[in-house]
């Protein structure tokens, strides 16, 4: 019985030190120190709405946009998760041969041997924000087609958004679908 | 293949070696009792908490450390089941989620108390901002804090020292350890992109014109504690996969050096307690060895990718990208999945389904041993344990009685430790075969896969990992009891086991060293260790590794 008493007076004045200081005071200096980090790395319009944030994809069916990797749950960003298919799974399979025959459908100039293997994958998350430049490189004629905007106008876009590894070895090339159809999108306004 | 990821895994194991020793004599000094330069710092802090909590500095016997340590964690696990039984009427709710029903309530309480973290629920549809601050903040402190307070009082028996006070370590490892680190990792976490807000979500209008609601929360404390205390539960459902819980690859290696930090570090500390640091160097050096063996297993096998997509014509320049992030890749993943079930840790970076065979068979072996280098505390806990097995072994052999640290191992310890060995198979492999003959439906992959997602679930729980193949439907009553029993019995089976034993120790006269003393501080000792371990750790498990994983393989 000693040892329930101790317990409870230990935790409670533990909890005041583990939940209510900790997580107060770092969220304070949070919100003054990196209020853009802390509020979940925004990206605001013109008119100062929420369009997005960096670190979430977005859904793109709209061929005229770069698309972004497969996602089971559409880019809800209210929860997260992917199918969990096995690499033997045959739903895997066929999903992939679906992704490839929508590729085809909408890219006819691209051969599939030039369809990067993160474009008919499902990430992670869900919401995975990125494609690799080769993604991205993949679908510029198709674009650059049905925008007509130049293919070396849209590869310097690409190249614009490219991410490398962080301090070159940490983590790989990506390219941020978001920022890069914000790009596209001016470029459109432009001309 | 570019050579830059894998410099960056080694430039990260480079980093964690260098910390651990420093790290370790560290921990040894937090927790020793004579009066040092730490009290200055800590001591008000700590005499205040004593004081609240009405704790007496007293040494406990084996059996006092044990009841306190039962006592404390089940009075805990009963008020954070009330709270996620209640989450619907208590305050900081504004995304109005409901109460969670008992056999879940029970199952998460139990997950988080325990040290594993297994979530059969998602954090952004299944839990409250309350529950989310409090009861699993909380339990990620203190169950990390058990475990450590634990090894400190098994090794301070080795070293025939009183074991100490249980709830006076239990506070030393949250002020001195847990909680100044944990500050310092959440605000860098933040800086590098994790949120830190009260507000629940934003609703974003997309560039497509569609409205998308973005879950955010206070994400960096709660990554900090879940990635140092080797936790492992995420504050959202797809865990360190979701961009917010990591956001890029600096914050990928710091996750990966939070979660080894304490495991890697204790060898050292035990080294130093018992006042000799080549004990220590020669465990930590032969696990190490493994690690780097294990790793590159599936570094090899994640690499070639998946050959059902090869024949579909996609080049796989990349590897086997389903389920993986493009910001972390294929190496980093890998690092990270033999990392988080090496650590016991169980935080995810890329859906371990969706691993590649060969890299998912790593990832249930490494649980399965549990030793290298195993969770905050309990892993050095088991090393220990397989060192005396080596010692026991090695004693056989030449046909004298062993001795450890000049300590008699004797009838008694050895069935102790005998138990604690047989009841991981029987934890793992029972509830396993009693899963796929009743409840086969609650598998989502077909085939030999199926039978690997339901031995990764209850190894996972019996290692108190927490990591899981998640396509299982496993939020129902059968896998919500089981698997909470299965956590409860094995974390807590073997911490009395190994209080006993460490108890046992105490009351023998030391016997001097003569030259016929197996030396264990020696690398062939280390070999005798690492041979100890995969014989009765690794040979247990292999028939049910033939038929999951290397079937599927096999036939891919």
């Amino acid at each position: 019985m000693k040892n329930v008493w101790i317990t409870l007076r230990t935790s409670a004045i533990l909890f005041v030190l583990c939940c209510v200081l900790y997580q107060l005071a770092i969220t304070g200096i949070a919100k003054v120190a990196m209020p853009h980090q802390a509020a979940g790395s925004l990206v605001y319009n013109s008119n100062h709405d929420v369009i997005g944030s960096e670190l979430i994809g977005q859904s793109f069916t709209d061929p005229h946009y770069f698309q972004g990797r497969v996602s089971s749950i559409e880019y809800n960003a209210n929860g997260s998760g992917s199918p969990n298919y096995a690499p033997s799974n045959p739903d895997l399979s066929k999903r992939i041969e679906e992704s490839v025959a929508a590729w085809q459908k909408q890219n006819p100039d691209v051969p599939v041997s030039s369809l990067p293997v993160d474009l008919v994958t499902n990430s992670g998350s869900g919401l995975d924000p990125d494609i690799t430049p080769q993604a991205a490189a993949a679908q510029i004629p198709r674009i650059s087609q049905l925008t007509g905007l130049k293919a070396d106008q849209l590869q310097s876009l690409v190249q614009e958004n490219t991410t490398s590894a962080q301090l070159g070895i940490f983590g790989e090339p990506a390219v941020n679908v978001l920022k890069l159809n914000l790009a596209v999108q001016q470029l459109r306004a432009q001309s | 293949m570019s050579i830059l990821p894998y410099i960056g895994i080694a430039v990260t194991l480079i980093i964690v070696i260098l910390l651990a020793r420093p790290m370790g004599s560290y921990i040894a000094r937090a927790f020793d009792y004579t009066p040092g330069r730490l009290d200055r710092w800590f001591g008000p802090l700590e005499k205040g908490i004593y004081r609240v909590g009405g704790v007496r500095q007293e040494n406990q016997t084996w059996k006092q450390y044990a009841a306190a340590v039962l006592i404390s964690n089940t009075v805990l696990l009963l008020v954070v089941y009330m709270i996620f039984r209640l989450q619907d009427k208590l305050p900081l709710n504004p995304a109005g989620i409901g109460a969670m029903s008992p056999d879940l309530a029970f199952n998460t309480a139990v997950s988080f108390m325990t040290n594993t973290n297994l979530q059969h629920y998602s954090g952004e549809s299944g839990l409250s901002l309350f529950s989310q601050m409090t009861a699993i903040v909380f339990m990620m402190f203190v169950s990390p804090a058990t475990g450590i307070a634990v090894a400190i009082a098994f090794i301070r028996g080795l070293a025939g020292k009183p074991l100490g006070n249980f709830f006076v370590d239990l506070t030393r490892a949250v002020t001195r350890i847990l909680l100044p680190l944990a500050c310092v990792a959440a605000i860098i976490l933040i800086g590098l992109g994790v949120p830190q807000t009260l507000q629940t979500g934003v609703t974003a209008q997309t560039l497509q014109g569609a409205q998308q609601q973005i879950a955010t929360g206070p994400m960096g404390t709660f990554l900090a504690i879940k990635e140092l205390g080797n936790n492992g539960g995420g504050f959202m459902g797809a865990n360190s996969a979701h961009p917010f819980e990591n956001p890029g690859g600096i914050s990928n290696m710091l996750q990966i050096m939070l979660m080894m930090l304490v495991p890697v570090s204790l060898p050292f500390t035990y080294g130093k307690m018992v006042g000799n640091n080549k004990q220590g160097r020669v465990l930590f050096v032969s696990m190490m060895m493994m690690f780097i063996v294990i790793l590159s297993v599936s570094l090899v096998s994640e690499h070639q990718g998946n050959p059902l997509i090869q024949q579909a014509g996609i080049q796989q320049g990349t590897g086997s990208m389903e389920g993986k992030e493009v910001r972390i890749g294929v190496e980093q993943s890998s690092f990270y999945s033999v990392v988080t079930t090496a650590s016991e840790t169980g935080a995810v970076n890329t859906m371990h389904d969706t691993l590649t065979p060969i890299a998912g068979m790593v990832a249930i072996g490494n649980m399965m041993l549990n030793t290298v280098f195993g969770g905050s505390g309990v892993g050095v806990l088991n090393v220990l344990m397989y060192a005396i097995i080596a010692v026991f072994l090695s004693g056989l052999m030449v046909g004298r009685t062993p001795e450890f640290l000049g300590r008699k191992i004797e009838g008694r310890e050895m069935k102790l430790i005998a138990v604690t060995l047989l009841i991981q198979p029987l934890l793992i492999l029972a509830p396993t075969a009693i899963a796929l003959m009743a409840y086969p439906d609650t598998i989502s992959n077909p085939g030999y896969h199926g039978l690997t997602q339901v031995l990764y679930e209850f190894t996972s729980s019996a290692a108190n990992n927490g990591s899981g193949f998640e396509g299982l439907g496993d939020n129902t009553i059968f896998w919500n009891v089981s698997t909470g029993v299965v956590m409860f019995i094995a974390r807590y089976f073997s911490m009395i086991t190994l209080l006993a034993v460490a108890g046992s120790l105490l009351m023998k006269k030391p016997v001097p060293e003569t030259s016929g003393t197996l030396r264990t501080d020696q690398p062939l000792f280390g070999l005798v260790f690492v041979v100890a371990v995969v014989i009765v750790g690794a040979l247990t498990f292999f028939p049910a590794l033939v038929l999951g994983p290397i079937a599927e393989q096999l036939t891919l």
